[in-house]
């Protein structure tokens, strides 16, 4: 899939066409910010969009599925184990070679399906150990005053546990949303799309450096700006958490 | 048992006072087994709180006081016998419903961090579904009752235990139930602040004379705070239950003599004040300039007397004029002449506080 520019010497790219306005493609320079601009609304932008949507999708997935196999484990605590170990393999599979070994799974091959699942299964594990984690730090004093003034489980639940586990699964949600959105790029050798295909495009040509450079970069900025936004969120739903005497 | 309340039933009921209702509570032969020990951890407990009446739970570790406490409102199950609050067995009630009429106080207090004052008080109104507009008149209601109106809107975090326990303790009271269940509640808190937070609960039991099972390992906190006295042994059973006066005086065994301590006779002199004493005439008795207020315990006169290398004292009322004085043979009369015996040591306690 990946075609690296063979043969002898540097390979000068026909960028499609003759006039100046690729002179600076021309002089072979590592940056050029005229090529940004043409290429901002067809191709750099849409990639964003596809990126966005990518690790939403996958976070969301993967935020569902963690947290009910936490909330299980919560109840019945030898659901840890099996759960723990099966992401962590996951979690542990080099990326490529998922990648790859998902594109030979009959009726995933070289979807966006394909890409989700895998990057999915990334975030399990974080996210499950981060919740399960919050779930069971809630005081033991507290869940013994909430039964004993006569909340139920489930209100317990939802009212005590959740509430107090909330800084612990935002956390495990940040890590996961930076995870991906890295990740994501690579996802792009499946179904080409996302920031990870200019930087594939880029690095097929040995020579034009500048879509790699502003598309790595826009992945690294979407990553602070996707950690910023949600440390606003957790600020915004536990003020309790920064009160203090 | 004289005035039943039939607890809580769902629809609204007015709120005359700040609490109107206390239930009694009758344990009969009461028994925890747990699985797997050979021993109960509660061995055929019978005792009757009458309504309004604090009933201290008292004993060595393993005695099974806080198990019979946390039976009452089924956080563990019995494995025989009965309770009945109000004349109705808790057995045949929802746990869940049965906890929203009961009080609940322990000593690690358990607010909910994320919750402010006012919210955590609100959670039994809550429960109960009152509508907005009563919960928040009664928050409001229980802060100034419990004098913690500046906490109003803060976070447990911003609390000090102090704080947080007189906030447990206003939670508790939110649903106006008709009995306070409340597990060693000032154990965790410094002296100075245990012995406040003890005056302000009886000075608030005052008012509002529930119906309180109060646990607690310390037998001056329980001569102190209590109406009547359960002193349990190892294994669960019960050695003795009367007035704290009576404990003092008559202990039923060596194990309770032992447990009231070898000071029984000068914490029984703590339980009166110089009021309750018929004094000498002032003009009588030889007093120098010592003074003591009448509003002192016996026992703190003794002391004084004490101190003074056995000099009788003069006695002043609340307007600082000499009352009278006592003397070390007076004050060491008291208990065997009997002077004392009819003086009642809830009022004498509660008055204490006041004072």
């Amino acid at each position: 899939m990946i075609v690296f520019a063979a043969g002898h010497g540097p390979v000068i790219p026909n960028f499609g066409g003759s006039s100046s306005a690729y002179a600076c493609e021309r002089a072979n320079r590592l940056f050029c910010s005229g090529w940004v601009s043409q290429n901002w609304s067809s191709v750099l932008w849409p990639a964003l969009r596809q990126h966005l949507v990518l690790t939403v999708i996958a976070v969301g997935i993967g935020f569902a599925i963690s947290t009910s196999l936490a909330l299980v484990a919560h109840r019945r605590g030898w659901v840890e184990r099996p759960v723990v170990i099966i992401t962590s393999i996951m979690y542990t599979i080099p990326s490529l070679a998922l990648f790859e070994l998902l594109v030979g799974v009959p009726g995933l091959g070289l979807s966006r399906t394909t890409a989700e699942v895998a990057l999915v299964s990334y975030t399990l594990l974080i996210m499950f150990r981060n919740t399960l984690t919050g779930l069971r730090e809630v005081p033991v004093e507290v869940r013994d005053a909430a039964a004993g003034m006569g909340m139920g489980p489930m209100r317990t639940l939802l009212r005590v546990d959740l509430p107090l586990a909330l800084p612990a699964i935002i956390a495990g949600v940040r890590i996961a949303t930076v995870t991906v959105i890295s990740l994501a790029t690579v996802a792009a050798l499946i179904d080409n799309e996302g920031l990870g295909a200019p930087i594939l495009q880029a690095i097929s040509n040995e020579v034009f450096k500048t879509e790699l450079i502003v598309a790595g970069g826009m992945a690294i900025a979407l990553a602070l700006l996707a950690d910023g936004v949600l440390v606003l969120v957790q600020r915004a739903l536990t003020p309790w958490a920064r009160a203090a005497r | 048992m004289s005035q039943t309340s039939s607890a809580h039933s769902e629809g609204p009921s007015p709120y005359p006072d700040a609490g109107s209702q206390a239930a009694p509570l009758v344990l009969v032969e009461v028994t925890k087994q747990y699985r797997g020990q050979a021993q109960p951890a509660l061995s055929k407990l019978s005792l009757e709180v009458d309504a309004g009446e604090v009933c201290i739970l008292v004993g060595p570790s393993g005695s099974g006081k806080t198990t019979a406490m946390r039976l009452i409102n089924r956080m563990i199950p019995l494995t025989s016998g009965d309770i009945l609050i109000g004349g109705r067995s808790v057995l045949r009630r929802n746990p869940t419903e049965l906890r929203r009429e009961i009080g609940y106080v322990i000593q690690q207090v358990g607010l909910f961090p994320h919750l402010t004052v006012n919210e955590n008080i609100a959670t039994v109104p809550r429960l109960l579904g009152w509508s907005r507009g009563r919960t928040a008149a009664r928050v409001r209601e229980l802060l100034e009752l419990t004098g913690l109106e500046e906490l109003e809107g803060r976070y447990p975090a911003q609390l000090s235990g102090g704080q947080r326990q007189r906030v447990g303790v206003a939670r508790a009271l939110a649903g106006d139930p008709p009995l306070m269940l409340m597990d060693e509640p000032f154990g965790a808190i410094d002296p100075i602040n245990r012995a406040r937070l003890q005056d302000e609960f009886l000075r608030l039991q005052q008012r509002l004379r529930k119906t309180v099972v109060f646990v607690t390992h310390d037998i001056d906190e329980a001569i102190k705070m209590g109406d009547r006295i359960a002193i349990l042994r190892e294994g669960g059973t019960l050695a003795q239950y009367d007035t704290p006066a009576d404990l003092l005086m008559a202990p039923a065994d060596e194990f309770v003599a032992r447990f009231v301590g070898a000071d029984r006779a000068l914490k029984r002199l703590g339980l009166a004040t110089l009021e309750e004493v018929e004094l000498l005439d002032a003009a009588n008795v030889e007093v120098g300039d010592r003074r003591v207020p009448i509003t002192s315990t016996v026992r703190d006169a003794l002391s004084q007397v004490l101190a003074a290398g056995g000099a009788p004292l003069g006695v002043v009322d609340g307007d600082g004029q000499l009352a009278g004085s006592v003397t070390l043979e007076l004050l060491g009369g008291l208990l065997k002449n009997g002077a004392l015996a009819a003086a009642d040591s809830r009022s004498s306690s509660a008055e204490k506080a006041l004072s």
